[in-house]
């Protein structure tokens, strides 16, 4: 019998499982190799699971969603997140710096219809996850590489290092070298294909912290590039929001640790 | 070798009329032109693709393209790539192998895409840099077949150095402005009120057949003086060098130097300075299978001693610490590479320093292990 997929959706856009959709040359060989199972954004026939894979897209921001991801992690094989929200919080995670009571207060009519969470979390922070896909939106060729990793039972070939390895990788000429374009290449985990640069845009970080970054030597690159200090948070603070502000972190403890 | 072995002089027609002539051979043509705001590598369809009139200025960490007045096609530095992009390309697939039945496999092995190269405007430093790659990819017993087959092919056309960039210390790497043995042809550019030419030395059967081709003038001596003193004037005009200590003997000596740790607050690990290296050679490889699982491909990729992946066997990556990673790659450029190819693995291209995002200079560096290893010298005496 065929393995089953099930893909599931928390808090998000919709736009990293539209990418199994946008799959348009490999659907019919993935429908081939898998059972679908439980997929609502592509048919509302749902078959109970486990299931042997598992993708999930979207932050934790409820009480709700906090109960139902640790019911699709006991129904599943492997579980799998996909993109930024899934992965580290998303855009949403901007609540994490603020007062989300006050957000709720300013923004909706009856705030006391909305339950939410103070913090949006990746679904990491609630259940074990076995492979986290990054990207804001994921990329189709990556996802596509997971999917038949899990199938064969290997590991997926997702390199965790910096999107300037790419831009060198197709020729691209580095912008804030050549250019003095303010880049978060040097500290943003590759996938998209250095997709911006490409474009002679800055890289603005839709895949997260690479491997191995070093913010601190970064920012002051990003002031020599006329950013000033609020234009550097808030190019920290998008859809990776909460991946960087914990690498930042990380680095202060490291570096009391040090001194 | 032929009587046309005696150095010529060709104008811009006579480059035009060269390159044309390479193209009819069938041969593609690489070499600068202006893209991207940068004097890159690219295929060229004629010699009015050069650069002509673009100059730049380079300093550690930014790379500016500038107006030159004087029209000179070859007076920019070592550019965002070098010519290890066509040689020893980023991606090249090995091999394949499909699931013919249960149990059985067939493989394929895939020929190198090998087009038949001309290098046009290849820098001293860079001639330098292909004849370490041609030592480390195709000397010993692990050779790389595509590396070989296209650098049999190539042809190398040299553009010597009259204009060396501001982050430029070949001159200190035991190199220099003159291009050594190993090319094709060599030109020297001369702009002055004779015109602009370019001297053409040979270096082959092959340039030579190719120059008696191409419509040209024997050289006068004033032509060769003007060129020879061009070159020798770019030897003292070197924007940066290497201490004038052995290296190989710092390298060693400051293994636990205290400088790795103030170089590592700065690095970024994000490999640019490998990637643009003309002598970095590593690859990792990728096994690709489809969905089906019937079909499976082996692809090689640059890497680098800056990927966490790269060092990394069960349990995690031996260099861990950026300061672990900048070591191995400084000292294996600048000493280990002696024991494991005969020859340092730094040309002095400058590469490294102008495009690290971060400034990071690598003369700075060996100048500061330098100087942090005479200072314990003079706490122990």
């Amino acid at each position: 019998m065929a393995p089953t997929l099930a893909v599931f959706k928390l808090a998000s856009c919709d736009g990293c499982q539209l990418t199994l959709l946008d799959c348009e040359d490999e659907l019919l060989a993935l429908a081939g190799e898998v059972e679908i199972a439980h997929f609502l954004e592509a048919s509302s026939a749902v078959a109970p699971g486990p299931y042997d894979l598992s993708l999930v897209e979207g932050s934790v921001t409820t009480a709700a969603d906090a109960e139902r991801v640790r019911a699709i992690r006991a129904a599943s094989r492997h579980l799998v997140t996909i993109g930024a929200c899934a992965t580290a919080g998303g855009i949403q995670a901007l609540r994490n710096f603020a007062d989300v009571d006050e957000y709720r207060r300013v923004v909706y009519a009856h705030p006391e219809y909305v339950e939410t969470l103070a913090t949006s979390t990746p679904v990491s922070a609630h259940v074990d996850v076995d492979f986290e896909l990054r990207g804001c939106p994921i990329d189709k060729r990556q996802l596509i590489e997971v999917i038949t990793a899990f199938l064969v039972g290997r590991k997926p070939d997702i390199p965790d290092h910096s999107v300037c390895f790419e831009c060198k990788r197709r020729g691209t000429v580095c912008v804030t070298v050549a250019h003095g374009t303010p880049c978060l290449g040097p500290v943003t985990h590759a996938g998209c294909g250095a997709l911006c640069p490409a474009y002679h845009r800055g890289c603005f970080g839709c895949f997260g912290p690479s491997g191995s970054v070093n913010l601190p030597a970064l920012i002051p690159l990003l002031r020599r590039d006329s950013l000033d200090e609020d234009d550097v948070e808030r190019f920290l603070h998008t859809f990776n929001a909460a991946a960087f502000e914990k690498v930042e972190k990380v680095e202060k403890v490291e570096k009391e640790l040090a001194t | 070798m032929t009587a046309t072995a005696a150095p010529a002089v060709l104008d811009r027609d006579g480059l035009n009329a060269l390159v044309a002539a390479l193209v009819a051979q069938g041969r593609t043509v690489i070499g600068p032109t202006v893209r991207d705001g940068a004097v890159g590598l690219a295929e060229l369809a004629s010699a009015d693709e050069l650069p002509y009139g673009w100059g730049v200025e380079l300093d550690a960490g930014r790379y500016r393209l500038v107006r030159r007045e004087d029209g000179a096609a070859f007076a920019h530095s070592a550019g965002p790539q070098s010519w290890k992009s066509y040689l020893h390309p980023s991606r090249e697939r090995l091999w394949s192998a499909d699931r013919t039945s249960e149990a059985e496999i067939a493989y394929t092995a895939h020929e190198p895409e090998a087009p038949s190269y001309a290098f046009l405007g290849v820098r001293p430093c860079d001639l330098r840099a292909i004849a370490i790659q041609d030592r480390v990819l195709t000397g010993g017993r692990y050779a790389d077949d595509g590396y070989g087959k296209r650098r049999r092919t190539a042809l190398l056309i040299a553009a010597e150095c009259t204009e060396p960039g501001a982050t430029c210390f070949c001159v200190s790497t035991g190199g220099g402005p003159s291009a050594d043995p190993g090319y094709d042809l060599a030109l020297t550019e001369i702009v002055d009120e004779e015109g602009h030419r370019f001297l053409v030395r040979v270096g082959s059967d092959e340039g030579a057949e190719l120059l008696e081709r191409t419509p040209h003038r024997t050289a006068d001596p004033v032509t060769q003086q003007t060129a020879r003193a061009a070159v020798d004037a770019a030897r003292d005009r070197m924007g940066r060098a290497l201490p004038p200590v052995d290296l190989r003997s710092l390298m060693g000596a400051s293994l636990d130097a205290e400088r790795w740790d103030d170089v590592a607050a700065r690095c970024l690990t994000c490999g640019n300075c490998t990637m643009v290296c003309p002598t970095c050679f590593c690859t990792t490889t990728e096994e690709i299978t489809d969905l089906t699982g019937d079909h499976t491909e082996r692809w090689q990729r640059w890497d680098s001693c800056f990927d966490l992946d790269f060092s990394y066997l069960h349990g995690g990556p031996v260099r861990s610490s950026a300061r672990s990673r900048y070591r191995q790659w400084l000292t294996h450029k600048l000493s280990t590479w002696h024991d494991q190819f005969g020859t340092t693995g730094c040309v002095g291209c400058g590469r490294c320093v102008t495009w690290c995002p971060a400034g990071i200079d690598i003369t700075e560096e060996v100048a500061a292990l330098d100087a942090e290893r005479a200072a314990l010298g003079t706490e122990t005496d």
